[in-house]
């Protein structure tokens, strides 16, 4: 127990002791991080064009894949761990996706809400202009 | 009147049990944490920009939707190219952990000639769209997808320029703990650039054509 | 193609006297002082030590000047509106036409909000929130400069605009369609927007650098549950700056976007939704109160447990109330919009959330009356303050309850209990608490007290003006007012706003008594010199001297303890008793960071940019981005970072104290 009394710097690997072993295994996290997130881009860009799946699903489909490229993104390439030198790292990035998410979610369901109980003028005209 | 005098003797160092209690971290974490917090900031700029977009997506004003528009040929080309860079990216901070100088430049090269490539053909994108009259100024749809779309080029632009800053940081000054402070935060920088680009494909260019 | 884009001599207001004796006096004013300063050779002086400081005491200190001087200038727009309104009743106009009543009440809350109590919290955090951690410097100096830079730049365009062309007549707010080219086609917006942004970036890089700060450098010991309650509030302050203010920079920018390229976020052709700007501006604006309330709930906290001699009650549970607020905060921000046309269960989520942000609120409150009971109270002016503080501060909490639940939001939302009930908590609240915080740590700034006389003169003065000036906006909110009113046709409400003209006398002459307490201590500094600690504290700031040394602590203090100095006093007295030899110090030279111009030129070249672009000076706006770019260039590549002060120095500074203290 000597050095790992701060936590590490995001972005830096953890698992790096000594230069030679760890360019080899590091050169190895980046192409799994890359073959992961071209496998899931790939997927994504399947099930928004396939007529396979049930339409309803879809957006929920690319969700999904979205948060697990997200996830491929950060492990192996910001090198996010659940290590407790990482604590700070991930606090902070949880309370960032928090506030995303709050900010996000929240507007919609208020602009949403706000169409619903008062469908602004331009809106009945364009429907007017579609009959 | 210092009040380490009188403490200093009694704190066993050895003792110290976490990271919260070992004083003032050294200036790499101190660099790359203020850093991250930043990238927060910037995501959360984005999210009220997506906010926009998702609440205008819908208001085209009788012009073009984005089902008409978006070409995902092209858009998986320019996803292609940023995923690559932020490959290329990570084998440029391998290069400058064990600090080989050829190899960070030429990591640096591919990454700044993807990036460009990225760059180009967003801009041919919209070039094409504002030369049909699907233009910002059409409608409200197309006013949030210009800056949200155009928000992400904005920095990819800015991280180019500040790649070609570093590497001449790096010829001039070598690889001296700022320069390797600064090119740890690029880095950083460049890989939440590719996570903005996932959303923004899923939620631009895919869910915005599904009927 | 015009070299001075839409800028030319018609912008400059000389058919309004009002205007032009203002703005002519401030010119005078400002000329005045460079004058007497160059003449004086005091601008070396000033740069070497002032402007180009990246020694957060220093800058801490400079952000308050600034929040003092805006405060007089926001306040002179508040005597403007209630003289106003005390006589434009009935068919009377007053002496102000609307055009000009506008730009006042959009004037006075952009420069309340933004460039008096923003600065003024930050200022406070920037000299306190440091010394208190046990360190030697902010995480990053010069960006801390270049912060204070950039709002300086944000606060110098707003005042242009007294001068050059308008301000805008919006409201503080600014809320689209009537913010767009189609109902503001003059530059007043634009110097809104622009002012709004570049101070934004400066709030948002002052934000990081706390967060960085607390998170990352405290002296050796302190762990978070040992942290001052200050520094827990600053830390929750700054995640909501970090969190919230990047919303309000992507809304501007789309209002800009609007504005300047013609695009339709918020516009009524092309789709676009204004309702999306209010929702957007609200997700900032309310983590914004708690950005502005939270440093002065942690001042108070200091400020209770020094003066009642005790440790902070319930230290956890102030945490713990900290920190829920600092989350609660992001899930209420529709109450600011009841009436936009949400559906009842919606409005009535945001209502609920409302009120359970008060419990924590609440529970704050306990926690220094109970700091006080038992305590042995010493009424100096910072607990005057505090105590002014809970009493004024319950109330707003409970007319902003009551404002919570949506049917009663129906018949008071833009009314003068709004006003009423804003003024209540950011006065009560936030101006309370940085007077109590000014008061405190001013022997700690500059090395004597303020006088103790006149500090309680200009609290009373301040706290009987205030009920004077807003309880009876109260009243006149429920009897139907709205705000932002020229004029009048009901003349039953004149009493009332006399009643209110009176109140803001009132609290002029309290800032009459702060001015002159200020410059009554300067003179008898002598008489009331201190020492490191005058108030016998419990941080760690008052453990260094009083003015500190650039370095702060010779040696980082080992922390052992919540409220560490306390602890060490303790441990010292009965060392004394015991009669332990004190150990013979070593003193090691200490690096701190070099001056750096890089905050000025920024703010310099962010001036022109913004200047330019409100005037639609293409060519200058360029001009001025490029030059923030070689500036930010030119720091990159600057070869020393740090000076080294040697031991000897150092050394000689702690036996001169030690011999000011003993003698």
């Amino acid at each position: 127990m000597t050095d790992t009394q701060y936590d590490r710097a995001p972005g830096d690997a953890s698992a790096l002791p000594d230069v030679e072993q760890g360019t080899s295994s590091g050169v190895l996290v980046y192409t799994i991080g890359l073959a992961l997130a071209v496998v899931l881009t790939a997927m994504s860009f399947w099930v928004a064009n396939t007529s396979l799946l049930w339409a309803g699903g879809v957006s929920l489909g690319l969700t999904v894949l979205a948060i697990a490229q997200m996830g491929v993104h950060l492990v192996f390439f910001l090198h996010v761990t659940t290590g407790p030198d990482n604590t700070n790292n991930v606090m902070a990035l949880a309370f960032g996706v928090l506030i995303v998410v709050l900010v996000v979610v929240g507007s919609l369901l208020i602009m949403a809400d706000l169409n619903d109980n008062m469908m602004p003028a331009a809106e009945l005209m364009n429907l007017q202009m579609q009959h | 009147m210092s009040i380490a005098v009188a403490v200093d003797d009694e704190v066993r160092y050895e003792a110290r049990p976490s990271a919260s209690e070992a004083g003032p971290a050294p200036k790499r974490i101190v660099v790359g944490f203020g850093f991250w917090v930043f990238l927060l900031s910037d995501i959360v700029m984005f999210a009220a920009i997506f906010a926009a977009y998702a609440a205008l997506a819908h208001a085209t004003a009788g012009g073009p939707s984005g089902g008409q528009l978006f070409n995902q040929r092209s858009v998986a080309i320019e996803t292609g190219c940023l995923l690559a860079s932020s490959y290329t990216c990570g084998l440029m901070s391998l290069a400058i952990g064990s600090r080989r100088f050829a190899a960070t430049y030429l990591a640096a090269l591919v990454t700044f000639v993807l990036g460009a490539c990225f760059l180009v053909l967003e801009l041919r994108e919209f070039a094409g769209m504002i030369a049909i009259g699907a233009g910002p100024q059409r409608s409200a749809f197309l006013s949030a997808f210009f800056t949200l779309v155009g928000c992400h080029g904005l920095h990819v632009t800015a991280g180019l320029v500040w790649l070609v800053v570093m590497m001449a940081q790096v010829a001039i000054k070598g690889f001296r703990a700022a320069v390797e402070r600064r090119l740890l935060c690029f880095s950083l920088f460049w890989h939440a650039l590719d996570i903005v680009w996932v959303w923004l494909f899923t939620v631009v260019y895919l869910m915005g054509v599904l009927s | 193609m015009n070299l001075l884009g839409k800028l030319d001599w018609s912008a400059i207001p000389f058919d309004q006297p009002i205007i032009m004796g203002a703005s002519g006096g401030v010119v005078l004013a400002i000329v005045s002082i460079l004058s007497w300063v160059t003449l004086k050779g005091y601008v070396p002086y000033l740069w070497r030590e002032w402007i180009t400081s990246v020694d957060h005491k220093r800058i801490g200190i400079m952000y308050i000047i600034l929040a003092l001087i805006m405060l007089l200038r926001g306040f002179a727009d508040a005597i403007m509106m209630r003289a106003q309104q005390a006589v434009a009743a009935g068919g009377a106009q007053g002496y102000l036409p609307p055009d000009h009543f506008d730009q006042i009440f959009s004037a006075h809350g952009t420069i309340m909000i933004f460039f008096m109590a923003m600065p003024f919290v930050i200022g406070m955090m920037n000299f306190v929130v440091p010394l208190q951690l046990g360190v030697r410097d902010m995480a990053f100096p010069t960006l801390n400069s270049v912060a204070l830079g950039l709002t300086a730049s944000g606060i110098l365009l707003t005042n242009i605009s007294l001068a050059v062309g308008e301000f805008a007549k919006t409201g503080w707010v600014a809320y689209p369609p009537l913010s767009e080219l189609q109902f503001s086609p003059g530059v007043g917006v634009d110097y809104y927007l622009w002012a709004l942004q570049i101070s934004g970036v400066g709030t948002l890089m002052t934000g990081i650098n706390f967060v960085t700060t607390i998170l990352k450098t405290r002296a050796p010991g302190m762990s978070y549950m040992r942290m001052p309650v200050f520094c827990w509030t600053s830390l929750a302050a700054n995640l909501l700056i970090v969190a919230a203010f990047p919303v309000l920079t992507a809304t501007l920018a789309m209002l800009l976007l609007d504005r300047y390229l013609g695009f339709h976020f918020f516009t009524i052709d092309g789709q676009g939704n204004a309702m999306m700007y209010v929702n957007l501006f609200w997700v900032w604006g309310h983590p914004e109160v708690y950005i502005l309330v939270l440093p002065a709930f942690g001042i108070f906290s200091e400020v209770v447990s020094a003066f009642s001699g005790k440790p902070l009650f319930g230290y956890r549970s102030m945490v713990a109330a900290t920190m829920s607020i600092c989350v609660l905060s992001f899930i209420v921000w529709l109450h600011h919009f009841f009436t936009m046309g949400a559906s009842a269960n919606v409005n009535g989520f945001f209502g609920v959330m409302t009120m359970i942000i008060a419990v924590p609120t609440g529970v704050k409150v306990f926690n220094w009356l109970f700091t006080m009971y038992g305590g042995r109270v010493r009424f100096t002016v910072p607990i005057l303050w505090s105590i002014g503080f809970m009493v004024t501060f319950v109330i707003g909490g409970m007319t902003g309850v009551l404002m919570a639940v949506p049917p009663a939001d129906f018949q008071l939302h833009n009314s003068l209990f709004l006003i009423a009930h804003f003024h209540n908590v950011i006065i009560g609240g936030t101006v309370f608490g940085l007077m109590a915080g000014y008061n405190y740590w001013f022997p700690k700034a500059f090395g004597f007290k303020l006088d103790e006389r006149w500090g309680r003169t200009s609290f009373w003065c301040w706290l009987i003006g205030f009920y004077l000036a807003f309880m009876p906006l109260y009243a006149l909110g429920l009897m139907g007012m709205t705000r932002r009113m020229q004029h009048y046709d009901v003349v039953s409400w004149q009493p009332w706003l006399v009643v209110a003209a009176v109140g803001v006398v009132v609290i002029f002459a309290g800032i009459v008594s702060q001015v002159i307490q200020l410059v009554v201590s300067i003179r008898d500094r002598e008489q009331v010199k201190v020492t490191a600690d005058p108030w016998n504290g419990r941080t760690l700031e008052w453990a260094t001297a009083s003015p500190p040394p650039a370095w702060n602590f010779a040696m980082l203090p080992q922390v052992t303890d919540i409220d560490a100095f306390a602890f060490w006093k303790r441990k010292q007295r009965e060392r004394t008793q015991q009669a332990q030899p004190t150990k013979e110090r070593k003193f090691e030279p200490i690096e701190i960071p070099k001056n750096s111009a890089t905050g000025f030129i920024t703010a310099f070249f962010a001036v022109v940019t913004g200047f330019a672009l409100i005037w639609h000076i293409w060519w200058m706006a360029g001009a001025g981005a490029i030059g923030v770019f070689l500036t930010m260039l030119a720091f990159a590549f600057r070869n020393e970072e740090e000076i080294k002060i040697p031991a000897d120095q150092i050394a000689r500074f702690e036996l001169a104290n030690q011999a000011e203290i003993a003698g």
